[in-house]
């Protein structure tokens, strides 16, 4: 039976009992110089007055706390973390050693220093383009949504230069991922959601219907996040250009069909890329991650700048698309993370990239396969393949057992697996969105599927115990209500401490 | 292909399928058009896959094509070398931390959220601000979220920004609110002291526009702002937001942004741990003050203490109600994604740096950037044009043109500082520039003035 380590760690303010001076990294100091400048001379008024309340403590103390942490954490290298839309695949260890290309190198050195980092940016800006059938990538954006919302602001600057500021609406699919929506308007759009018909796809009437001089761009994925290939995608191009309005790609979905079908051989004008899903970059516990945005047609005009070029048989940072937005990151966007998917695409090769769309969705179907008798868990038209992911329903455990999707996630917890993503997309009731990836074992699928039979029966056997779960983990199921009060709400230890000592009021 | 270190079920396809009740893998996919299949490898990579030795090596032939410099490179602009304690490699190295996922579930996640929730309080006590989000892309991404914040908050539409703040950062500014319809209004520096120009100032708050005020501490070119209290009266008279932009570092000197009230602070948390790579990732700082006004409209994750069921103290993601995944179009931000473990690298870096070793390090780099400014200004006709006096980075004039004392130092492999001018130059020093690679860069561009002298 699976535990997670269990510590009661103390936070790091609390630690130093003792109040011993304690320090776990020495400064190195250059007596000679501090003998030539003997004083500072900041203005008085500016000097700090009482020192950050930061810790004393020894190295050990730091990294055992840390270590300690770790062991109360879940990552790939631990389980299967079958997080729909999220692609937890793998992340190659030879990839680490790639940041030797990056690591020490100022972004602003002199680019006779740095033809390596460039070259490796100019080869990725060539591969992405191939890989995703767009003329030119931009690497320029930090993450899938930093790429969505440059995307988005290119719509809009193709629109005002071609003078049609009339275009003040994006669509979106209702099955879409909540950044689309949230990207597009941060760049000032109105967002108008496209209906899913019964078989979980752009329903092409009601596209037909409100398409109209107004729609600046439709945010799509394909496959779409029920893991289903919208097959009237040709047709969902010509609708969209047919008012001059712009096909966006959103990435995140790109595992289910790399190397089988492009999105800009289905039509689509701009693409953003996730790094850290589809080409294995490690998601770091939240990032950092990285991305690309791609363009076909007039709109690589548009794509934010820098740019990598080769000239005269060497590589500059010195192209700067005519139209472009400008710049996404503050300087070329995460490059140390660059060079990860660099290290991920050789170890493939063509023929291993030809295989990952074809190997992740054959996983997707096998645990279809595996669970197609449990009949609680619902699929809409569950005769279609899926690709990369599938959603189920539960909610027929909800309206019988009174056990959710949330209770079934946190009893797979106690399995020792992490849990599928869970109600999304919002049209299913009770989702459990599950996306095991091309990199886990037929041994762990199967492992996997029998866990979530067992759940399954569980919670028609025994509810109760289904919704007491997670116990083996290093902490039971947390009051949410009680992290958010104006009263309780605490982001920082300087609140706790604050409040400790009365010195702070509700937060309004 | 029927096999592949990272494709583990290659020899196992027709198992599989058969499980599944079709023949071959293409019928899983016979819902996409034939028109739109691409019957042919990419031309991608290598013509084969590489194993790993291979890989290594490519990656070697490109770590050659870049130059190892002679000492670490004297150019900063916001992202400065520093040296970073294996204790930080190692704890970011720990795969249950790097192979993580965000924490939507937290019983399983406490470890993450522990260390991000001790990377918001270590920040906000470096800050004296209350409340710090778990990271953003970087300082330019947190500055122009900040501006869009503002902009949320009061409506108004007017951004005040000084000539010395961060050029990179307001590129990236002027990307992320131009579909808002934001204006930024440039406000000038004392040409003298290097100091923003409270008249100028003063003048340009005196619209009823402007939603925020923002300023750099220290500025562009390293200066400290000596007004800045007065910078944020002026914000507060006018009901905009002051918005304050620090080197984290720097603190352990000066006052935090916190002790004078400022409403947004921003910043990178690169100089807490991190490598240059290339410039990212980085990592953004973003906090703002006890305030639910604030608080509700700001971007990005937050982790925050709880209970759980037994009454054990736990973390969860706090505010998600802000977020895309919840709200859509409605969020504070579209960013989900973020630097969290850049996060955990700040949080370890000042823990084991500590009260005392805050202050060491940002004198050290203190001493250090001043030696090098003395010893430069000790060549004749090399001034400092600002008379304020900084922190780590400085700006220097030369009488030759600085393009001829880049080719100088490119003959050394050093890596000289940012042009900014004809004649002008902003370099940065650190704790990695020791006496040796200090005075080398001094005797170099020595050389180079009187080459040009003699000549």
């Amino acid at each position: 039976m699976w535990r997670q380590a269990k510590w009661n760690e103390p936070l790091i303010f609390e630690l130093n009992k003792s109040g011993a001076a304690r320090q776990g990294f020495l400064i190195n100091k250059d007596e000679e110089i501090r003998s030539q400048i003997k004083e500072m001379k900041i203005p008085k008024n500016l000097l700090r007055e009482n020192e950050p309340d930061l810790p004393s403590l020894s190295e050990l103390e730091v990294v055992r706390h840390f270590v300690r942490l770790s062991q109360m954490n879940f990552g790939v290298d631990i389980g299967i973390m079958p997080l729909g839309s999220c692609t937890m695949k793998y992340n190659p260890k030879i990839e680490e050693k790639a940041t030797a290309i990056t690591e020490f190198h100022h972004p602003l050195e002199d680019e006779d220093y740095i033809q390596g980092i460039l070259e490796m940016i100019y080869e990725l800006q060539n591969w992405f383009s191939e890989i995703t059938g767009m003329d030119e990538c931009s690497l320029q954006v930090p993450a899938g949504s930093a790429g969505e919302f440059a995307g988005v602001l290119m719509i809009k600057k193709y629109h005002e230069e071609h003078n049609r500021n009339y275009k003040d609406t994006i669509l979106v699919a209702d099955t879409a991922h909540g950044t689309n929506p949230a990207s597009a308007a941060m760049a000032g759009y109105k967002v108008m959601y496209v209906k899913s018909n019964a078989e979980g796809l752009v329903d092409m009437d009601i596209l037909r219907e409100i398409v109209n001089d107004k729609t600046a761009g439709f945010m799509l994925t394909n496959p779409n996040t029920l893991g289903l290939f919208e097959e009237n995608i040709l047709e969902i191009s010509k609708i969209i250009h047919s008012t001059n309005a712009v096909l966006y790609y959103d990435g995140a979905n790109l595992n289910g069909v790399l190397g089988i079908a492009r999105p800009g051989d289905m039509g689509f004008d701009i693409v953003h890329l996730n790094l850290h899903k589809t080409f294995a970059v490690p998601h770091g516990g939240g990032g950092p991650g990285a991305g690309a945005i791609c363009a076909k047609g007039e709109l690589v005009n548009y794509l934010p700048y820098p740019m990598v070029e080769k000239v005269n048989g060497k590589y500059k940072l010195s192209k700067i698309p005519k139209n472009s937005i400008g710049k996404i990151a503050t300087f070329y966007g995460n490059v140390g993370n660059l060079a990860r998917s660099f290290a991920y695409i050789l170890g493939l090769g063509p023929q291993g990239i030809q295989m990952i769309g074809k190997m992740s969705t054959l996983a997707t179907n096998y645990l279809i396969a595996k669970l197609r008798d449990v009949k609680e868990l619902e699929l809409i038209a569950p005769n279609r393949h899926r690709k990369h992911e599938v959603v189920f329903s539960v909610k027929q455990l909800m309206e019988n057992y009174g056990v959710s999707a949330n209770d079934v996630a946190k009893a797979l917890l106690d399995n020792g697996f992490y849990a599928p993503t869970i109600y999304f997309p919002p049209i299913v009731e009770e989702a459990l969105m599950i996306e095991p990836t091309e990199t886990e074992t037929k041994e762990t699928l199967d492992m996997f599927a029998e866990t979530l039979k067992k759940i399954v029966n569980d919670a028609k056997i025994n509810p109760e115990q289904v919704m007491k779960s997670p116990n083996n983990t290093s902490i039971a199921r947390l009051d949410q209500a009680y992290a958010n009060h104006p009263s309780t709400i605490t982001p920082t230890y300087r609140v706790l401490r604050l409040r400790r000592l009365g010195k702070i009021d509700y937060l309004k | 292909m029927y096999k592949h270190p990272w494709l583990p079920n290659l020899d196992l396809t027709d198992e599989m399928l058969k499980e599944i009740g079709v023949n071959s893998l293409d019928d899983l996919f016979n819902d996409i058009p034939a028109e739109i299949k691409i019957n042919r490898l990419l031309k991608v990579a290598k013509d084969k896959p590489l194993s790993e030795y291979e890989i290594e090596k490519e990656i070697y032939e490109k770590v050659k094509k870049n130059v190892e410099l002679e000492a670490p490179p004297f150019i900063g602009a916001g992202i400065c070398p520093h040296y970073i304690p294996n204790a930080v490699k190692f704890i970011i190295g720990r795969s249950e931390f790097y192979t993580s996922y965000t924490p939507y579930q937290p019983e399983i996640s406490q470890g993450i959220l522990q260390a991000l929730f001790e990377y918001q309080s270590l920040m906000a006590e470096l800050l004296e601000m209350d409340v710090v989000n778990a990271s953003m892309y970087d300082w330019g991404s947190a500055l122009a979220e900040a501006v869009l914040m503002a902009n949320r908050i009061n409506g108004k539409k007017t951004v005040l920004v000084p000539e010395n703040a961060n050029p990179f950062h307001k590129e990236v500014m002027r990307t992320w609110i131009q579909g808002k319809g934001i204006k930024i209004e440039e406000v000038k520096y004392d040409k003298n002291s290097g100091e923003v120009d409270i008249e100028d100032l003063e003048k340009k708050s005196s619209s009823n526009d402007v939603s925020a005020i923002y300023v750099q501490q220290p500025n562009f070119f390293g200066i400290f702002e000596s007004n800045i209290e007065h910078i944020i009266d002026v914000a507060k008279h006018k009901k905009a937001l002051s918005i304050i932009g620090v080197n984290p570092l720097s603190l352990g000197l000066i006052k935090p942004p916190g002790s004078y009230e400022a409403d947004i602070v921003v910043g990178d948390g690169q100089e807490l741990g991190l490598p240059l790579n290339f410039g990212g990732p980085l990592m953004g700082i973003f906090a703002v003050r006890w305030d639910m006004g604030l608080v509700r409209q700001m971007p990005g994750r937050i982790v925050g203490i709880t209970r759980d069921v037994n009454n054990n103290m736990g973390f969860t993601l706090i505010l998600q109600t802000r977020e895309q995944f919840i709200k859509r179009e409605k969020a504070t931000s579209n960013i989900t994604t973020n630097e969290a473990l850049l996060a955990l690298a700040n949080a370890v870096y000042l823990s084991l740096l500590g009260k005392e070793g805050i202050r060491e390090l940002a004198e050290e780099i203190y001493f250090r950037s001043h030696y090098a400014a003395k010893r430069l200004t000790e060549i004749d006709n090399v001034i400092m044009p600002f008379t304020s006096d900084f922190f780590e980075e400085f700006v220097i004039k030369f009488p030759i043109e600085y393009n001829i004392i880049n080719d100088k130092l490119k003959e050394r492999k050093l890596q000289g500082g940012l042009k900014l001018s004809i004649h002008t130059s902003l370099f940065c020093v650190t704790e990695v520039h020791d006496k040796k690679s200090i005075d080398l860069l001094v005797s170099t561009i020595q050389e180079a003035i009187k080459s040009v002298e003699t000549s």
